[in-house]
């Protein structure tokens, strides 16, 4: 049945259609005039790319509509060097499509597979380098050299170790009861009473000591964000309410998800926002997991105030602050 | 002969006598390559690379990868006085006090996001046009390597001048490692060299970032191409062009001239847009401290499907025995992009064992007439692109005015719906265009001239299609279903008649098609049998 049907047929390669400057000698001529502008173009864009590289000053400010004050220097240094790039591009490929041949070459195929003859040689010749080496005669040779092979596997492993660290104190920050909190930056203790309601304050615990430098992986922990409410908008149970002090709350900074500093916070809706992936944590609830990917609420600070007045942690974070890992027990 | 050729014929034969390439050249420079605008994407892609090495190795001999803190005493005054790390000062320097410095470092991160746009486009291509089918699955997946390691590369380098944004990533990349399970806090432990952030990462990242992965890429990059080369590239359908041949230009001169020429373009192009375009102004950020961060933090465009992934996931984590698993990390961050890389590599081998077609193939395939690899396509590339948008779900609800949380339930409901409805839609309208292009070589093109026949009735005239476009439209091959026997002779089950069944399944969906249009019908339509 197949066989009756019959297929519609492969007119071949259309014949070649010539082009103006193939017949006529002068389009020929204007193309080669044509390309030979393109190229010109190119070196004016090298020497736009010289003078401004030598002549403008590189704190010279123009204003251009749309883009508004731009450095001009930048600005026609990579001018000239687009130029100078694209028009030596645009020639060679106006030369190539007007005035090289463009007549389609057939070539052929042909399949990758070597012949059975081939393929049965050489088979036959690892056979033969395998019987000559007398893998299969001296297993002891195979099966130490194995091991050696496999055991030096382990050298750059080894080596590797000192990388870093073992983990240890993941999480765990430099709140100690007492600790004051400070306002970052500027390292100042804070009053209670001088954080009006609706105030938040980015803080750090407080430096004892000569050595006032922070490392960055103890701020990627310590950061505390301070917020006043009304006392009575709170929505907490009695542990966690006896942890605020008239209406401030303390929370960590780092998300509880990926890490990121939780920073936007929104005073009508009393919502923690974290930008990175969006996390929103009800301040009044103990910054509870409203919305986000995010699994846990942030880490409550216990505060109060010392005889001064100013504010201090009753305790360490009673769990780890940070995203969650492995080892993290809940 | 002119004193110009003899020079060049004795410079020539210096060469030959010591390496013999004449045999090698002469053959090669007539090579065949077939023209399509489509084949110039993965061209696009190795000259961003190229250009990418030029103006990565000019921000080197400036950019100091150290974490070491300093105070700011350089050009930029509103940072004057800041404690930044070495790094980041160095990249202000390029920025504002070597000449041409912010032009390069503009041009390498275009170059960065254009080297991946091609990439992409480029792989859209060859999956659209089956173009990986045998003999060619090695290349696919040494393609899909590029990829993997073009988005790594791009996240480390975009990370390198440890500014605000970027030292964000990081924290982010950072909790991903940690959420592996069992070995996680060890693997950040390593990698950081103690508590995030540490003081080593840039160093660290920063080799990986100019010698390891580049390293790697020239050595993929050049296996790429020498099969491209060995193995000669797929051509679209058309007549006079078969499995058996190349029709196109020749290397010397034409494809020289084009794709020397094109790299010119390309880098002309990078430059302007490294002139006119600002791209990452790190100065706007401020250097990295992990207790603060910027709002609407972006990712670059390759990484946004990721960030859009971990964003829509749910707040789910175990806890276990003592120990955590977070779901909410693991699945979008290592889970679903593992299975996605995973799928898309074995394409080739499934799709062969879907239709038990084991043949070489070097004429490509237009879309329509593969419905299901075209469904397949428009379905992954939906789940993408809505994870994409919602990476950046913060910056559209702002632009646009509309509630985050709104924008995060229609991703998280979409994600699942719109890939099917996306198959499904595809499918279907690559069966209807196999249906016209039918229509279309049997009845021929609709002139839109009306005729009143004497009885008084309309007809539109058609007109008949050329030999070569009636070529065009049916010398597809439309191969049919599997028929794998599910019984034996004496009618008894097969033990592996499941396996059949499913098989002859898969074979079907897959190999749904309208019938092409054949001579015969061209023949009786002709003679009037309606």
């Amino acid at each position: 049945m197949n066989n009756e049907i019959e297929l519609i047929k492969d007119p071949g390669l259309p014949a070649h259609k010539h082009r103006r400057t193939d017949t006529d000698e002068r389009y020929a001529i204007i193309a080669e005039r044509q390309v030979a502008l393109l190229f010109l173009l190119s070196a004016a864009g090298t020497m736009l790319l010289i003078f401004s590289y030598i002549f403008i000053d590189t704190d010279t400010f123009i204003f251009i509509p749309l883009f508004g004050s731009t450095n001009a220097h930048q600005l026609f240094l990579g001018l000239g060097m687009a130029f100078a790039l694209f028009f030596i591009g645009a020639g060679a490929i106006h030369w190539a499509k007007q005035l090289m041949p463009d007549e389609e070459v057939i070539a052929e195929r042909h399949e990758f597979r070597s012949d059975d003859e081939d393929r049965a040689e050489f088979v036959k010749t690892v056979k033969e380098g395998a019987a000559i080496a007398g893998l299969g005669r001296r297993p002891l040779i195979k099966r130490t050299a194995g091991l050696a092979l496999g055991l030096s596997g382990i050298t750059p492993i080894l080596l590797l170790r000192d990388l870093g660290p073992l983990p240890t104190e993941q999480g765990m920050t430099k709140w100690k009861a007492g600790t004051r909190l400070v306002t970052d930056p500027g390292d100042r203790p804070i009053l209670a009473s001088d954080l009006e309601v609706g105030a938040v304050a980015q803080t750090l615990p407080e430096i004892i000591g000569e050595d006032k430098h922070r490392k960055l992986s103890d701020v990627a922990k310590d950061a505390v964000l301070l917020i006043r409410l009304r006392p009575e908008e709170f929505n907490l149970d009695a542990e966690r309410l006896s942890w605020t002090h008239e209406g401030i709350i303390a929370f960590s900074k780092i998300c509880s998800h990926m890490g990121c500093a939780v920073a936007l916070y929104e005073q009508t809706t009393k919502h923690l926002l974290c930008p990175c992936h969006q996390s929103t944590f009800d301040v009044t609830r103990a910054a509870k997991v409203i919305f986000g990917p995010a699994a846990r609420p942030l880490p409550q600070l216990a505060v109060t105030v010392d005889s001064e007045g100013y504010l201090i942690a009753q305790a360490p974070f009673n769990e780890p602050v940070g995203p969650s890992f492995w080892e993290r027990s809940s | 002969m002119t004193a110009r050729e003899r020079i060049a014929g004795n410079v020539a034969g210096y060469v030959d006598d010591r390496v013999g390439a004449a045999r090698y050249l002469k053959k090669s420079l007539k090579k065949v390559f077939p023209d399509h605008w489509s084949f110039l994407l993965g061209e696009i892609a190795l000259y961003s690379f190229i250009i990418l090495l030029l103006s990565g190795t000019f921000l080197t001999f400036w950019f100091d990868p150290s974490q070491r803190e300093i105070i700011y005493d350089g050009a930029y005054e509103p940072l004057q006085g800041v404690e930044m790390s070495v790094a980041y000062a160095s990249a202000l320097d390029i920025s504002f006090e070597v000449r041409g410095g912010l032009l390069m470092r503009q041009i390498h991160h275009w170059a960065a996001l254009l080297f991946m746009v091609a990439i992409v486009v480029h792989l859209l291509r060859v999956f659209f046009t089956g173009a990986f089918r045998k003999p060619r699955e090695f290349n696919w997946i040494l393609g899909i390597g590029l990829l993997t390691l073009g988005i790594v590369e791009g996240f480390l380098g975009y990370s390198l001048p440890d500014d605000l944004l970027s030292g964000t990533g990081v924290r982010i990349a950072e909790a991903i490692i940690q959420a592996v399970p069992v070995v996680g806090s060890y693997l950040s432990f390593f990698i950081f060299g103690g508590a995030f952030p540490g003081e080593l990462f840039i160093p660290r990242i920063y080799i990986i970032h100019v010698l390891i992965i580049p390293g790697i890429f020239l050595a993929l990059i050049t296996v790429h191409l020498m099969l491209v080369w060995y193995q000669k590239h797929t051509q679209f359908p058309g007549p006079g062009r078969t499995e058996k041949n190349v029709v196109g230009y020749p290397l010397m001169p034409v494809y020289m001239a084009k794709a020397g020429g094109f790299f010119f373009i390309v880098f002309g192009v990078t430059a302007f847009l490294g002139a006119v375009a600002s791209i990452n102004p790190i100065w706007l950020y401020g250097p990295y401290t992990p207790g603060q961060v910027t709002a609407g933090s972006q990712p670059d465009w390759y990484m946004g499907w990721l960030d859009g992934l971990v964003r829509m996931a749910p707040p789910l984590e175990t806890y276990l025995f003592g120990y955590t698993i977070s779901w909410n990390i693991l699945i979008p961050g290592l889970i679903v992009p593992g299975i996605l890389f995973t799928l898309m590599a074995l394409y080739p081998f499934i799709e062969a064992w879907a239709t038990g077609d084991k043949r070489e193939h070097h004429l490509l395939d237009r879309p329509r007439n593969n419905p299901n690899r075209t469904a397949i396509g428009a379905m992954a590339l939906t789940f993408t692109l809505v994870t994409l948008m919602n990476g950046g779900n913060d910056l559209i609800a702002v632009t646009f005015g509309l509630s985050i949380n709104q924008m995060m339930w229609f991703s998280r409901i979409s994600v699942f719906v719109l890939p099917p409805l996306a198959f499904i839609i595809t499918k279907r309208l690559c069966l209807s265009l196999q249906r016209a292009d039918r229509e279309l070589v049997l009845h021929g093109r609709e002139t839109g001239r009306l005729v009143r026949m004497p009885h008084g009735e309309f007809v539109e005239i058609h007109e008949p299609i050329s030999a070569e476009k009636a070529w065009l439209l049916t010398s597809h091959e439309q191969i049919a279903p599997l028929e794998l026997p599910e019984f034996d002779e004496a009618g008894v089950k097969r033990p592996q008649a499941l396996k059949n069944k499913l098989r002859n399944r898969i074979s079907r969906a897959v190999t749904t098609a309208v019938p092409k249009a054949t001579e015969t019908e061209r023949k009786e339509l002709a003679d009037g049998h309606h």
